[in-house]
């Protein structure tokens, strides 16, 4: 299924997260975000994260979810640009929203953060295993971990976790690692492996597992170690980003200002990770980081300038695509050393690194092979935690005309000579013949 | 049935004057020729007047856009056009592959009336060029009928031609395909060759390079003429017919129409490297031989010969076995054994349907039923043996050629159907001249028997008796007019062999009287033949207007509340040219790939120009393989829409449905995981409760009956007669956005990847119930008009 979605095709030129997106390349900026709560104490008890938010230019708008007002769009437009579900047990939204519109609202390229604790309703279970993340099934399970845990002043349950088992990707974290530990509490997910659009950003040390805290453990848990998911991303089709995470407590203020001191560990932090954590990975989800665009596609034969509308088997091409990555204030040049253009017809027939000019712009130069067809110049780009870009161009080549073909050819001489020869002879021939008498 | 008139009433205006007699005969003869030309062009438009003005079927859809293509960009664009919108990706070079004489025949056509200005649509000139073409070409069946037996039987067969129904199938107006034109060349390549073989004339002979050139620009088919010329090269060479007027007949044509023959692009090397033409090449061979043997048994002694003779044979078989080996070394080299697959199956009828599943699909490549004999040539079958024996007495060597082209189309017309079109031509000529044959006896009897007249009739009588008689005086004349110094020897000959042929016609001038039938019998006979030709009349004129001149692409039936007009395929492709993106690709079964590209203007995977095998192939298995997997095959190919035809609501037999067993033939003889009894329960091919499970999973059978339960409740099939196997089933990759209005033609949308990919746990209940309301919502539009 995987290597199918790959092979994503399309007729002419397209971008797919462009198309009537939030996040359109033209005004990244300015983003409505609404926010649902179960309660509005969380809106001050987990008031650090929001401010952060709101200090990199996002405009929350903070809801009750069982609000009868609420509504996603109003006469067909979407009236924001992310939805933040800190709601965890919300059995039925109000207003307008339901499961299908907040697909709907992910289907349309907008973003989406979930947390979900242990009182996760089945409704936001529901939007996870949407999107691709099974939450445990049994609703009174928790994370816990007997080694991994957070040591704190009263010996607890062990539901308190210390994890720092991230994901290795400075544009998903940030360039800056995350030294201390994150605190964790609440329930876990697990992603199915063939499933390439979801990535595990934290995950559960191969201690911990996923059960019942106050009961005795009667069968094993369905949900062990590592395969726990803590912190997931989700990376839809058309670039819409999510963040499924089974704490809402690791957002709290107290989790950001705690500190943090891992069992079997002897240094203490100061401050946990959360805050760094999650603010960096917000800006991912916010599209702040990772998030390429290509413009103009431009190929032409070599020595002119022109686009062509259809190339000749043999000719020399060149082609070039500039690529930006935004910054969170601007497009900055995209560099890499590993984007390629295919030469595309059933099969690549020629597949070329591209060098650029670490201004964006990315070129290369090919002949055209000496197969005629419908070509298409493909760029295939699927990098972790970037946007997936996927152009596609089709080109048609042509054979040689008529009259493209070498007129004589030094081989065929011989042969040239034979049949003048020849018809010199035939006509000497007949002369003799009919004058000789 | 003007031609069996002319000789009644040509009758009373004997005069003792023969000049005279001729002169009023060839002028009525013109008449009637024109009259013929006007019948054969206006019998074949019924489809114009019943229908509209419009090109016909699959084929013509093709030539029509080549047409344009010419019209609009000359000559030298249409040589090295690469259509980029058939076959995607891989593309076709059409200027290399296509047979350009009709479109350039219409092309010029176009260009000459508008140079005129006279502005024709490049339409209209493509739908009235198969009906001029068939005048020309009953025009050429009266030239070579005349060559073959005079006049009176050369009127006879072009009347017949004009309305023979095997030709009009193939040549109402609106088939614009390339037999229309094609069989008019063949005729004509045929009569210059006969002109070329009666008078010896280099002058006829280039001619007839030309006209083979034509028809190699026209058609396939023209490997019959470089077949069929050689065989009775080879006939007359071993009947003892050589002449050096064969000599001339065969040569020029062999070299020349090779030469020029090669420079067809679809042709090319093609013309010395198959064996298709290998037979030409080696009677070339024999005939120079025996040429110079007769030239050496010119010059040598009885006795000299006789020992050059044991000499030359002895060496000659050495020279011969060598031959032979290269042969067959080069024919083995090849890995067809040079023969294409064509026209192995012209030779092995069981060929194509044991390896070549795509040639033996083709209706056309069928062998036809003794029924379609009486329905394509109708009385001409009984006709024929009768014309067989008239071309024997006496045997010349054009009628010996008629017998040879009568017996060898006969036989191809046996393996495959689109070969009857061969066969037609033949027919009309060998009953032409079984018609006037029987004419002239009857009212030769009838005149000896009259009485009063029988006595000055006498004379005329005996010198319209033989047919050959005359034909060998024209050519005579011909060669006197024509010829000045050359050929003096054959001339000489020929003077001989007419004097000869005029003393026994003096001495049966007597016998003649005696040979006379009963004068009773005789009136009989001349009316039973009379009413044989106004049922021929009848029955061609019902072909042509019931049978044969519906245009496929809409369709017509009656039932006891009226006419019920079908216009579902030129509804779709506009839907698909107004409503998809002008690259978008869209994909059926390749029956559907020329019209889609003429009409919708939309690129194709494969159409009706068959010409790579896994194409198709890969196009058969994503219809028989079920949804997901088609889904991917379709997606690795760009398609976006995806068209299917369904006869199954208003009874329409040539669906996709009925095609199927062949998409799974032709996709699992390239793929083989497709199996064909896996779609046949015990042998048999269903598509109701009994259909096995593969079958009712495949592709076609779901994009053929989605929501079809919906028009009646029951899901029954009007073309199957039952009821469908499954009937309430919902799509995953594909979705429904237009069925026409009498679910004739489907088209289906491939749904793009989904966004985001599901976890395991089952699908909620809100889910369902909602995309099946969906569904329902879109159903209501639609209903069936029929129930």
């Amino acid at each position: 299924m995987g290597k199918l979605w790959a092979i994503s095709i399309a007729s002419i030129f397209i971008l797919l997260p462009f198309l009537g997106n939030a996040f359109s390349p033209e005004s990244p900026t300015d983003r409505r975000v609404l926010v649902l709560l179960d309660d509005s104490a969380i809106k001050s008890s987990h008031s650090i994260y929001f401010n952060s938010l709101k200090s990199r230019g996002f405009d929350l708008e903070f809801k009750l979810a069982d609000d009868p007002k609420i509504a996603l769009q109003r006469y067909g437009q979407y009236l924001y640009d992310a939805l933040i579900l800190f709601c965890p047990s919300v059995e039925r939204f109000g207003g307008s929203i339901d499961l299908a519109a907040i697909l709907d609202f992910v289907d349309s390229g907008r973003d989406l953060i979930i947390a979900a604790d242990s009182s996760a309703s089945d409704l936001i279970r529901e939007v996870g295993i949407e999107c691709g993340v099974d939450f445990d099934e049994d609703p009174s399970a928790m994370v816990i971990d007997h080694i991994g845990y957070a040591v704190s002043e009263t010996e607890g349950d062990h539901t308190l976790i210390a994890s720092d088992d991230l994901i290795k990707s400075d544009v998903i974290l940030g360039s800056k690692r995350i030294e201390a530990p994150i605190l964790f509490r609440g329930i876990g997910h697990s992603l199915n492996p063939a499933n390439n659009l979801v990535l595990k950003v934290l995950s559960a040390s191969p201690s911990a597992y996923s059960a019942n805290p106050k009961s005795k453990l009667s069968t094993p848990p369905s949900l062990t170690g590592s395969a726990i998911s803590l912190v997931s991303i989700v990376q839809a089709r058309n670039n819409a980003r999510i963040l499924i995470t089974g704490s809402l407590s690791m957002f709290s203020n107290r989790f950001f200002r705690s500190g943090v001191q891992k069992a079997g560990e002897k240094t203490k932090h100061e401050k946990s990770g959360n805050e760094q954590f999650l603010t960096e990975i917000s800006k991912w989800v916010f599209h702040e980081r990772g998030h390429l665009k290509t413009v103009n596609v431009k190929h032409h034969k070599v020595g002119e300038t022109d686009e062509p509308a259809l190339y000749r088997i043999n000719d020399e091409l060149e082609y070039s695509v500039e690529i930006y990555e935004w910054s969170g204030k601007s497009w900055d040049p995209y560099v890499a050393n590993d984007v390629q253009v295919q030469f595309y017809m059933m099969s690549p027939y020629v597949l070329k690194t591209m060098s650029h000019n670490k201004k964006g712009v990315y070129s290369t130069s090919f002949k055209v092979p000496d197969v005629y067809g419908v070509f298409q110049f493909k760029v295939e780009y699927q990098k972790l935690g970037y946007t997936s870009l996927s152009l596609s161009k089709q080109i048609p080549v042509r054979p040689y005309r008529h009259n493209e073909y070498e007129r004589f050819i030094p081989a065929a001489y011989p042969y040239y000579g034979a049949a003048f020869s020849m018809m010199a002879g035939f006509f000497i021939f007949s002369f003799v013949h009919l004058y000789s008498k | 049935m003007a031609a069996p008139e002319t000789s009644t009433a040509a009758v009373p205006t004997l005069y003792t004057n023969n000049t005279l007699r001729n002169a009023f005969g060839g002028v009525l003869s013109f008449f009637i020729l024109l009259l013929i030309g006007v019948m054969a062009f206006s019998i074949r438009l019924f489809s114009v007047i019943k229908y509209e003005s419009v090109i016909h079927e699959f084929d013509p859809y093709f030539n029509y856009r080549v047409t344009q293509f010419l019209a609009k960009n000359g000559i030298y664009e249409f040589w090295n056009w690469f259509d980029d919108r058939t076959w995607y990706p891989l593309g076709r070079v059409i200027g290399g592959t296509v047979y350009p004489g009709l479109t350039l025949t219409a092309g010029t056509i176009w260009w000459l009336l508008n140079s005129l200005n006279i502005p024709l649509s490049v339409e209209t000139v493509c739908v009235f060029t198969a009906p001029i073409f068939s005048a020309f070409a009953s025009w050429a069946t009266f030239l070579l009928t005349k060559e073959v037996k005079g006049t009176g039987a050369g009127l006879t067969a072009a009347a017949l031609l004009a309305m023979v129904p095997s030709y009009i199938s193939r040549s109402v107006a609106g088939s614009y395909d390339n037999e229309a034109v094609a069989i008019f060349a063949l005729i004509f390549t045929f009569y210059l060759y006969i002109k070329t073989l009666n008078t010896g004339s280099l002058f006829y002979a280039t001619l007839n390079s030309i006209a083979y050139f034509y028809m190699v620009c026209s058609w396939g088919g023209y490997t019959f003429i470089i077949n069929l010329i050689p065989m009775h090269v080879l006939l007359c060479i071993v009947t003892g017919r050589f002449s050096s007027r064969l000599y001339i007949a065969y040569a020029p044509l062999v070299v020349l129409g090779t030469l020029l023959a090669a420079l067809v692009p679809v042709v090319g090397f093609n013309a010395v490297m198959t064996s298709e033409h290998f037979a030409s090449f080696l009677v070339f061979i024999i005939l120079h031989v025996v040429a110079f043997v007769y030239y050496i048994k010119g010059i040598l002694s009885p006795k000299m010969f006789k020992v050059a003779v044991t000499l030359v044979v002895s060496v000659g078989l050495a020279v011969c076995c060598a031959v032979i080996a290269v042969l067959i070394a080069l024919v083995a080299s090849s890995p067809t054994k040079g023969w294409s697959g064509r026209s192995l199956s012209l030779l092995d009828p069981t060929y194509a349907s044991k390896y070549i599943p795509i040639i033996a699909s083709v209706s056309e490549h069928q062998p036809p039923t003794w029924p379609s004999y009486f329905m394509d040539i109708n009385v001409l079958a009984f006709l024929v043996p009768a014309g067989i024996i008239a071309c024997f007495s006496p045997l010349s060597d054009s009628s010996s050629f008629v017998v040879l082209y009568i017996a060898t189309s006969v036989y191809f017309s046996g393996v495959m159907v689109r070969l009857m079109l061969v066969f037609a031509p033949a027919a009309c000529i060998t009953s032409g001249i079984a018609l006037s044959q029987s004419f002239d006896v009857f009212t030769r009897s009838i005149k000896f028997q009259l009485p009063g007249i029988s006595s000055s009739m006498e004379v005329d009588a005996v010198e319209t008796s033989s047919a050959t008689a005359e034909a060998q005086n024209d050519a005579v004349k011909t060669e006197k007019s024509e010829e000045t110094s050359k050929n003096r020897p054959s001339k000489k000959s020929k003077k001989k062999e007419k004097e000869k042929e005029e003393k026994p016609s003096t001495k049966a001038k007597a016998e003649k009287r005696l040979l006379a039938l009963p004068l009773d019998s005789s009136v009989i006979f001349l009316l039973l033949l009379i009413l044989l030709g106004a049922f021929y009349v009848v029955h061609c004129v019902w072909a042509a207007a019931e049978a044969y001149s519906a245009p496929s692409i809409v369709l017509t039936s009656r039932s006891h509340d009226g006419l019920h007009v079908f216009d579902d395929f030129r509804e779709a492709y506009g839907w698909l040219r107004h409503n998809t993106d002008v690259d978008d690709k869209v994909a059926s079964w390749w029956d559907y790939g020329y019209q889609t590209t003429a009409m919708a203007n939309r690129t194709v995977i494969v159409d009706n120009n068959t010409w790579n095998n896994t194409h198709i192939a890969t196009v058969g298995t994503a219809m028989s393989s079920p949804e997901k997997a088609a889904w991917e095959i379709f997606h690795s190919l760009d398609v976006k829409y995806v068209l299917v035809v369904f006869g199954g609501l208003v009874g329409y037999p040539s669906d996709d449905i009925n095609k199927f067993l062949w998409m799974v033939r032709i996709g699992g003889g390239v793929f083989p995981h497709i199996k064909e009894p896996d779609y046949l329960r015990d042998g048999q091919y269903r598509i109701d409760s009994q259909a096995t499970p593969t079958m009712l999973n495949c592709l076609m059978y779901k994009l053929s009956y989605y929501r079809f339960v919906e028009t009646d409740g029951k899901g029954f099939d009007r073309v199957r007669q039952t009821e469908i196997g499954k009937k309430y089933f919902k799509l995953t990759h594909f979705e429904e956005v237009f069925t026409t209005h009498h679910w004739m033609v489907r088209i289906y949308k491939l749904k793009p990847p989904k966004n985001r990919i599901r976890g395991k746990t089952k699908k909620s209940k809100s889910k369902t119930s909602s995309a099946s309301s969906r569904g329902k919502r879109s159903g209501t539009g639609k209903k069936n008009p029929w129930q």
